[in-house]
């Protein structure tokens, strides 16, 4: 079950500009982030004016620049069934992947796009297995977007078969691994067959604990927006509330993602290395850490979602207030 | 020799700025420039304690940087610039800091607003505010006001300050007068009264005022948004630098902008496939 939201692309050149792009098995036990010495593309000259040196003009930068508020990291106790680099404490409770370069890993492989396609689902189901061993406790993958419907007939069709023979297959494991699936989006535009596979697949499963898989079919976060809109107008016109009434809380419990006791992720992956969201959970994805992997989502696997987790633990979240002591900010992102 | 308190290699330094930044301009106009650049200005704090300013001293910092980066857009010519100056989460900070910020930011539209001919005027910007503004203080509120009036009828360039915003107020508040309309009893007309469409909440949205950034840009090696632009950003390239916000130069513009055009055909061939 999965979907591409690739196009054709030029030849990526560029390297991520992210500056935490260490390999995962270089994490060091001990490591002190140092702002000064991030990757930076960009160099600096003096013929470009900066603040910095508007300062210095009027005499208030004169001080030698100190190095940053050190932010040492201690890794925990390892857990044994974990690999290295990775806090049980600290894994995100739910992660959203978009999976695009499906297509690409086909062309890249002289092989019809229907083989890529095929490839992404053999990557979903291990990424799958992965987050259920290492502590994740909701997926929500981009299936197939909005815009998607306006592919050729032929691909949309195909990924429509792929869809109903991927539910079809992996239905008895679903059930064996204690895993709940969820299908969100504007569900009436696929074909009928498909939507009672879904209706099944939903209720045979709903009672399942251990790990949420959320698939995202013909799915935008304008349209999960509008229809939450929707759905409180209704209830304005019928006098259920009032327009003044309407605040976040009543919004997020008409999205689409209110099927989950998680709804906000805490990490998007996008692969394929474009730095967009493409219309993907935009409510959601509010205080979202994002990873942009530069690998094709067919060959995103283990060493990848280790180094997309990795550099989400590393990361300080602050959502918006004064920053904390680093325990104590460790507990927050737990708590969140 | 000092002229307007700057002294003659200063001068001669930002003339030679200026001439290569028209060089660069020229350069990069052979490609499509973006129309609405967004800026998450983060690392004003942490710059302010590295360079042991008094507090505040970093915010002042990065307003001057703000200035300069308007500067630099307007150079290029880029219609729109949006910047997340204050969140409504910050209200949550210790209330000294809150009202450190506030009163910031009187004092530089006061000093703005003193001078004959104001800094955006020059540069032919008008300047907006978005956001819950009933959250601001009466004074802060007034000074907002009184800046927005005084560059009304600046043409070139829009600068939208997003102050006391956040992308799900933004969304929420969309939402409310969408429903208060669709509710109005002159809208009563047929069975369709009641079907809400994406364009009807995109004109109630506080960011109605400038069209989908074509980039975003975050300092301080942040890879978030923050509660930023969430409805506008489902197709703007995401694009993070490690350096702090006052540390932003135009040389991280231009990298941006030669970002933007490398992805900028494959998109709107996207666009056309829709």
């Amino acid at each position: 079950m999965l979907f591409s939201l690739n196009f054709t692309l030029p030849p990526i050149f560029f390297t991520n500009l992210s500056p935490q792009s260490k390999p995962f098995w270089n994490v060091p036990l001990h490591w002190r982030l140092k702002a000064k010495n991030q990757t930076s593309h960009v160099p600096k000259s003096p013929l470009c004016w900066t603040a910095e040196q508007e300062l210095i003009q009027q005499g208030k930068g004169e001080n030698s620049v100190e190095e940053e508020e050190e932010k040492v990291f201690h890794l925990g106790l390892e857990d044994q069934t974990l690999p290295l680099g990775l806090r049980r404490e600290a894994m995100p409770r739910h992660v959203a992947v978009i999976m695009d370069g499906n297509r690409r890993w086909a062309r890249l492989r002289d092989l019809p796009v229907g083989s890529g396609y095929e490839a992404g689902v053999r990557s979903l189901r291990k990424i799958v297995e992965l987050c259920c061993q290492w502590g994740v406790k909701v997926l929500t993958v981009f299936a197939f977007s909005s815009e998607n419907w306006f592919r050729p007939k032929v691909e949309v069709e195909f990924l429509m078969s792929l869809f109903d023979r991927g539910m079809q297959e992996d239905t008895g494991s679903f059930l064996r691994d204690n895993i709940r699936v969820s299908v969100i989006g504007d569900l009436a535009k696929l074909p009928e067959t498909l939507q009672e596979l879904i209706i099944n697949l939903e209720e045979a499963t709903k009672s399942n604990t251990r790990f949420h898989l959320i698939v995202a079919v013909s799915y935008s976060g304008h349209y999960d927006v509008v229809q939450a809109c929707q759905r409180l107008a209704m209830k304005a016109k019928c006098g259920l509330i009032e327009p003044s009434d309407i605040n976040e809380s009543l919004v997020e419990q008409e999205l689409e993602t209110k099927c989950t006791e998680f709804p906000y992720p805490d990490l998007l992956i996008r692969t394929g290395g474009e730095f967009r969201i493409s219309n993907f959970m935009l409510w959601q994805l509010a205080y979202a850490e994002l990873f942009f992997a530069q690998s094709l989502w067919p060959d995103f696997g283990e060493v990848e979602l280790l180094k997309a987790l990795v550099a989400f633990q590393q990361r300080r979240r602050r959502y918006g207030n004064a920053p904390a002591k680093f325990k104590a900010l460790e507990v927050a992102c737990v708590e969140f | 020799m000092e002229k307007d308190g700057i002294n003659k290699p200063a001068r001669v330094l930002w003339r030679l700025g200026y001439f290569l930044r028209e060089l660069i301009v020229s350069t990069l106009s052979v490609g499509p420039i973006p129309t609405h650049v967004a800026f998450i200005m983060d690392g004003n704090r942490r710059y302010g304690k590295q360079q042991h300013l008094n507090q505040g001293g970093g915010h002042v910092a990065g307003y001057l940087a703000l200035k300069l980066m308007v500067l630099y857009c307007r150079e290029l010519g880029i219609k729109y610039v949006t910047a997340y100056a204050f969140s409504i989460d910050n209200f949550k900070r210790s209330p000294e800091e809150v009202r450190c910020i506030m009163d910031l930011m009187v004092e530089k539209i006061e000093q703005e607003l003193s001078q004959v001919d104001n800094t955006f005027s020059r540069m032919g910007v008008r300047v907006h505010f978005s956001g819950k503004l009933e959250l601001l203080s009466q004074p802060a509120m007034d000074a907002v006001k009184r800046l927005m009036a005084a560059t009304a009828g600046n043409s070139k360039a829009l600068l939208t300050i997003c102050f006391a915003y956040t992308s799900t107020d933004e969304i929420v508040h969309a939402v409310q007068e969408t429903c208060r309309r669709k509710l109005a009893p002159d809208q009563i007309e047929g069975k369709g009264n009641y079907v809400v469409k994406v364009e009807d909440i995109e004109k109630h949205l506080y960011m109605a005022v400038a069209p989908e950034p074509d980039i975003i840009i975050r300092t301080s090696g942040g890879h978030r948004l923050s509660n930023f632009m969430l409805w506008q950003s489902s197709n703007t390239c995401l694009i993070t630098f490690s350096q702090l916000w006052p540390a932003m130069s135009c040389w991280h513009l231009v990298w941006a902008v030669l970002k933007f055009q490398r992805n900028y055909y494959y998109l709107e061939k996207k666009k056309k496939q829709m």
